[in-house]
């Protein structure tokens, strides 16, 4: 039984990573645009929100924990925001080809990240010893009133707000004007067009705001799943992919990134728990949420069920002159 | 269309054509830019001359004799895998699968060095773990493109997964081909026998790399421009509905060339395993699939183009390193420095495809 | 009866593209309580005289009045705030969503959206008018004629009185008509002004309360409907006959080289394109196919080049060396050619298919020809003698060799295509709407070729829509109307209103009174 929990509790601070990372990409993904450089958002907002905590609690005397989440949480968005921006200008604007500004701005953003984490390591005294502690314990610190239950003793007040964003998108996208005017943005947008919706100034907005809500899944990674400090392992990476696997698993639809990423998160954990299994098969579990994924992307395009299928016009870019 | 009073700020209008040497002068404008705010941000982290940091970039790609062989292979490398990549791209089928690819490869090279490395001469294991590289890297490759031809599936997200599992199966094997116990690494394979590894030749252990990638770039320029099946390719990824009208397969060349991208790319991965590290892992790709992606896009598929960016690319690497070192700065860096010219390379693309006119009357070329 | 009243008086209005006038000078008036037929063939400019009114156009002189008063309508919205809707043929909806989501879509108003109250309006709106739609499917499990019911209605929604309809029929079956002319009497009845943008003198006859023509952008009369008739109609749509002056040599020996027998297409939702279509196409001949657009000429032209799979009936070619008949039935194009049957096809999308665009012209000469030879090369020698070639015979104006060919102009792009078609000596030449949009000279040189083809024993398919130019050029026409053959009449001495009357109505139901 208590490794049942310690499963759900790992899965949930796993899934929490991805379920970020994967609102903000159907957000994106929603207005037509690939963003493949979820994984360099997700490391910009990890290394900004660890920088602006690092930098407060090296210069404060006494750090007040709120405040240092408030720094935290203010610079991964605001990095976030900006690195959206720039795909969002590059492939807009400038009509670059989305899947390449995508892979340079995963490239870029591991750079950055890596860079600022190892200067931060370095003047921390070594790999793995900054230590935020004061921020970090803010972000872990369970919610008041369930601080006696089991699982939920050890879940920062993140994991409630990945939740709440997930079900805040999918109202946005199926209840409201401005989300109804995006969807047919990825669709058809030379139908939004001619209805007099502003295609680009969609793709923009909704772009930057998905970015942020990525670069939110790499600040808790970092404050929260490695509890506040900086490894150039490449973790941040593999869940950074993972996320774009979990847009796809859950067809678009922010509900089902919800339970998609617990499932990715036990799936990925399984091994960990399974007694007598042998190193190397271990490693074929961890193969299950991509294959999984693959599968579901097959069947998808197989049963060609309307409301599964990717945004019409995902990937492709919009000229009004082409009409 | 609407016609309003007065002409907008700035007018965005499609170019007729441009000369060559004016859009490649406009990427070096863009490279040129990028240069320059890279040093800026150097300079404002570390406060170091950015003169002698890129002095020390080339310190690190040329200093020494070995230096430079090292940065040549590294150099192969990524060409090799561009030349996987073209005419893929060419199609316009987006194979970000590559980093996938290369490990299959691998793994069938590493395979064959492993199981027969004592029972087999080694040009006898070089030449099967070339067939078995190739034939992984197309199957793996292949699998994604039946699926677009036959029910439309979306290729980036397909390719792009399949890496995952293709790391993931490289991680199984590691283990299962751990050596010593409990080190999680394959280590060096064949260490005393150097059974199945890439021969030196002219007493140079990396000059058959550089042979087979530089036969392969000019084999693939000949392929793809003057080949009936290179042809195909063309008219296929220009426009599918001229193919099927002149009653191309489309379907068929979908797989094909895929297959063929995949097999290169599975050659990339022999290369590493046999000529380079003698080791497989994780790592044995290191992110130059999808790096090469950007070499290959940016060389606007041209084989021998692709000689040049790569090399770039290889520069900025392993220059890094050096200044890691040199300076006590991190060799991450490259990436950002990497990041920062692509930007503007790609950003300076749309000039190259635009004009902008200023209602002031002024024209941007 | 309630009284009309002016709703838009549209004084000279006159647009031109490039060279071509499309309106010249047009003057028209719309009435409420009424629907106007706006009648005319291929190009005589009637869309784009509604699109000016929806805002898609803006036209070089003339004016607009609304309600009496002046307008300018710079774009679609403005056009909806002035009570101006427009049904196109090619409707502009997001699969995906639902038809409630589709007809408030770009509507401004409160952030949360409340289905349930533009669902009930919507429902208002259906049974006021008599629609039948369900505000919550989807677009993508509709039908043709559903679809067009949405757009119907989506202008309704947004309040507009003027309702502007582009061949609305054009996608309907019969019983589909009969349906949307109930609805339309309703929406008349109820104060609305209607205007029908058709080609069809029996729904003119059957809906309209009157009818104005035009005629290569001109306006050349109008009337009530009860007061003409169809002839006069056609009349006033085919205008006089123009000679053109287009040489027709006598057909040598003509024999047969494709036969057609009993063709049937369907679409993929289902709907016939061609019913039962038969014919016989001769060796030295110019088969001319005439008909409104959409009448099944594109679907009976791929069938017989292998691009269209057909659901029954054959295809026949016959060898002009052995006489041997070869079954062409759905064979796929690259079988049809290594049969040894060397079929010809200008497409009426000549940059999208015939060509590709950013290819120069020496490699889309090879489109062709690329496979020829035993070698893995290409063998670029013989496409570039071609272009060279077709360059110099055809004057076609290119500033190189490697130019790609999207930059050159249309009459050149029909050039090249035309030349290489022909430079692989086929027994049958298909062309779709050859001259479209090509200027005069340009025109006269295809003319020259089809002519030339012809006498080298060609059997030569001509789809055209200048009646003028099918009834000098052709030896037979045969006329398409709905996808099925409404006759086929020799070209010589061929009457222009009889061929009208043959394109807008089955011959075999001239007979039939039409139900009111």
């Amino acid at each position: 039984m208590a490794q049942i929990l310690s499963l759900l509790q790992a899965a949930l601070v796993f899934g929490t990573v991805i379920l970020f990372g994967a609102i903000g990409e159907i957000l994106t993904e929603k207005s037509g645009n690939l963003n493949l450089g979820v994984p360099g958002i997700m490391y910009i907002g990890a290394i900004a929100g660890l920088a602006g905590a690092f930098w407060y609690e090296t210069n404060v005397v006494t750090p007040l924990p709120w405040l240092g989440l408030l720094i935290s949480l203010v610079c991964a968005l605001a990095a976030s925001i900006l690195a959206g921006f720039i795909y969002s200008f590059l492939t807009i604007t400038l009509r670059a080809n989305q899947n390449v500004t995508g892979l340079t701005l995963t490239i870029f953003g591991a750079g950055v990240a890596n860079f600022f984490g190892g200067a931060m390591n370095k003047m921390a005294g070594g790999v793995g010893q900054i230590s935020v502690a004061t921020t970090s314990g803010a972000f872990r610190a369970s919610l008041p009133f369930l601080s006696d239950v089991d699982v939920f003793s050890a879940l920062g007040f993140m994991v409630y707000l990945a939740i709440a964003l997930a079900f805040i998108t999918s109202w946005f996208l199926r209840r409201t004007r401005k989300g109804l005017s995006l969807r047919a943005v990825g669709e058809n947008p030379a139908t939004a067009d001619a209805a007099g919706i502003s295609v680009g100034k969609y793709k923009y907005l909704s772009t930057c705001i998905g970015a942020a809500i990525t670069g939110l899944g790499g600040l808790y990674y970092a404050m929260d799943y490695i509890k506040g400090t900086w490894a150039n392992d490449g973790g941040i990476e593999k869940l950074g992919w993972l996320a774009v696997a979990l847009v796809i698993f859950s067809r678009w639809k922010p509900k089902h990134a919800i339970w998609g990423s617990y499932l990715f998160g036990t799936l990925f954990w399984l091994y960990f728990y399974i007694g007598g299994l042998t190193r190397s098969s271990q490693e074929l579990f961890k193969m299950l949420p991509y294959v999984v994924t693959i599968i579901v992307l097959i069947v998808v395009s197989m049963r060609r069920k309307r409301e599964n299928q990717p945004p019409e016009s995902l990937g492709l870019p919009y000229f009004r002159e082409d009409r | 269309m609407n016609l309003s009073n007065r002409a907008p700020i700035v007018r965005i209008v499609r170019r007729e054509s441009i000369l060559n040497w004016h859009g490649w002068l406009i990427r070096f404008v863009g490279l040129f830019l990028a240069l320059i705010v890279s040093a800026i941000v150097i300079y404002s982290v570390v406060r170091l001359n950015p003169i002698k940091i890129y002095a020390a970039m080339f310190e690190g790609n040329f200093g020494s004799v070995n230096r430079m062989w090292v940065t040549l292979r590294d150099m192969m490398m990524l060409l090799c895998i561009g030349l996987g990549l073209a005419p893929a791209f060419k199609m316009r089928f987006w194979n970000i699968g590559a980093e996938g690819q290369i490990l299959a490869g691998g793994i069938a090279a590493a395979a064959v060095m492993i199981y027969f490395g004592n029972s087999l001469p080694t040009w006898m294991l070089l030449s099967i773990s070339l067939v078995a590289s190739c034939l992984a890297g197309a199957i793996w490759g292949g699998i994604p493109a039946v699926f677009k031809a036959r029910f439309g599936t979306n290729e980036v997200l397909f390719t792009l997964m399949m890496n995952y599992v293709a790391i993931q199966l490289t991680s199984y094997f590691v283990a299962v081909w751990e050596n010593p116990f409990g080190s999680n690494t394959v280590g060096i394979i064949n260490q005393q026998t150097k059974a199945g590894w890439f021969p030196a030749i002219l007493d140079q252990k990396y000059l058959l790399n550089i042979i087979i990638v530089m036969t392969l770039t000019v084999l693939m320029y000949i392929y793809l421009r003057y080949s009936k099946q290179g042809y195909e390719i063309s008219v296929v990824g220009e426009s599918e509905r001229t193919a099927r009208y002149i009653g191309i397969n489309v379907n068929n060349t979908i797989i094909r060339t895929m297959m063929i991208s995949g097999a290169i790319c599975g050659l990339a991965g022999y290369i590493a395993v046999a000529g380079a590290s003698h080791t497989i892992s994780t790592n044995t790709a290191g992110g130059s699939g999808f790096t090469a992606i950007i070499v290959a896009w940016l060389a606007k598929f041209n084989p021998f183009v692709m000689i040049f960016v790569a090399a770039l690319l290889v520069f900025m690497e392993k220059g890094s390193i050096q200044i890691a070192s040199q300076f006590n700065l991190n060799d991450y860096v490259s990436q950002m420095i990497t990041g920062i010219i692509l930007f503007f390379i790609l950003g300076s693309e749309f000039f190259t495809q635009y004009r902008l006119i200023f209602r002031s009357g002024k024209e941007v070329n | 009866m309630p009284s009309l009243k002016k709703a838009i008086c549209m004084q000279d209005i006159t647009k031109t593209f490039g060279s071509v006038v499309a309106n010249d000078q047009v003057c028209l008036d719309i009435n409420t309580n009424e629907i106007l037929a706006l009648l005319g063939e291929n190009g005589s400019g009637k869309t784009t005289l509604m699109n000016v009114l929806s805002g898609i156009y803006f036209p070089d002189s003339g004016h607009v009045l609304v309600d009496g008063k002046e307008v300018t309508i710079r774009s679609p919205k403005d056009a909806y705030n002035l009570g101006i809707g427009m049904i196109h043929q090619h409707f502009k909806l997001v699969d995906v969503l639902t038809v409630a989501e589709n007809i408030i879509l770009g509507m401004p108003g409160k952030g949360r959206l409340d289905m349930k109250v533009v669902n009930k309006k919507i429902r208002k709106i259906s049974t006021m008018y008599g629609f039948d739609i369900d505000p919550e499917q989807k677009i993508y499990s509709m039908t043709v004629s559903q679809k067009q019911t949405v757009e119907i209605v989506k202008v309704l929604y947004r309040g507009a009185e003027i309702l502007i309809l582009d061949e609305p029929t054009a996608v309907l079956t019969p019983q589909e008509t009969e349906k949307l002319f109930k609805v339309l009497r309703n929406m008349r009845n109820d104060g609305k002004a209607i205007v029908i943008i058709t080609h069809k003198l029996r729904e003119v006859e059957e809906i309209s309360d009157r009818v104005e023509v035009l005629h290569r952008g001109k306006h050349v009369g109008g009337m009530m409907t009860k007061d003409t008739n169809a002839s006069e109609m056609t009349n006033m749509m085919v205008g006089r006959s123009i000679s053109l002056n287009i040489e027709r040599p006598e057909p040598k020996d003509p024999k047969p080289r494709i036969m057609v027998k009993g063709l049937t297409v369907k679409d993929k939702d289902g709907i016939a394109k061609l019913t039962d279509v038969s014919f016989t196409a001769n060796s030295g001949e110019v088969l001319g196919i005439a008909g409104i657009s959409n009448s099944g000429q594109k679907e009976l032209l791929e069938s017989i080049v292998g691009l269209q799979p057909f659901e029954s009936g054959d295809i026949l070619y016959i060898d002009p060396k052995t006489g041997e008949e070869i079954n062409l039935g759905n064979k796929g194009s690259r079988e049809i050619s290594s049969l040894g049957v060397m079929l010809s096809f200008v497409p009426e999308d000549r940059l999208g298919m015939g060509l590709v665009g950013n290819m120069d012209l020496t490699n889309n000469m090879m489109l062709r020809s690329f496979r020829r030879g035993k070698s893995v090369f290409t063998d670029r020698k013989a496409p570039r003698r071609l272009a060279h070639q077709v360059v110099k015979k055809l004057q076609v104006n290119t500033p190189g060799l490697t130019t790609p060919v999207r930059r050159l102009s249309g009459g050149n792009v029909q050039k090249v295509l035309v030349g290489r078609e022909i430079s692989s000596s086929p027994t049958v030449l298909m062309t779709a709407y050859a001259v479209r949009g090509l200027d005069i000279n340009s025109s006269y040189t295809i003319y020259d070729l089809i002519n030339e083809q012809k006498q080298m024993g060609v059997a030569v398919i001509f789809v055209g829509e200048d009646l003028d130019v099918l009834l000098e050029l052709c030896d037979q026409i045969l006329v398409l109307c709905s996808g099925k053959v409404s006759g086929i009449i020799p070209g010589k001495g061929a009457d222009k209103h009889e061929v009208g009357m043959m394109m807008t109505k089955l011959k075999k139901e001239n007979k039939h009174e039409p139900v009111k």
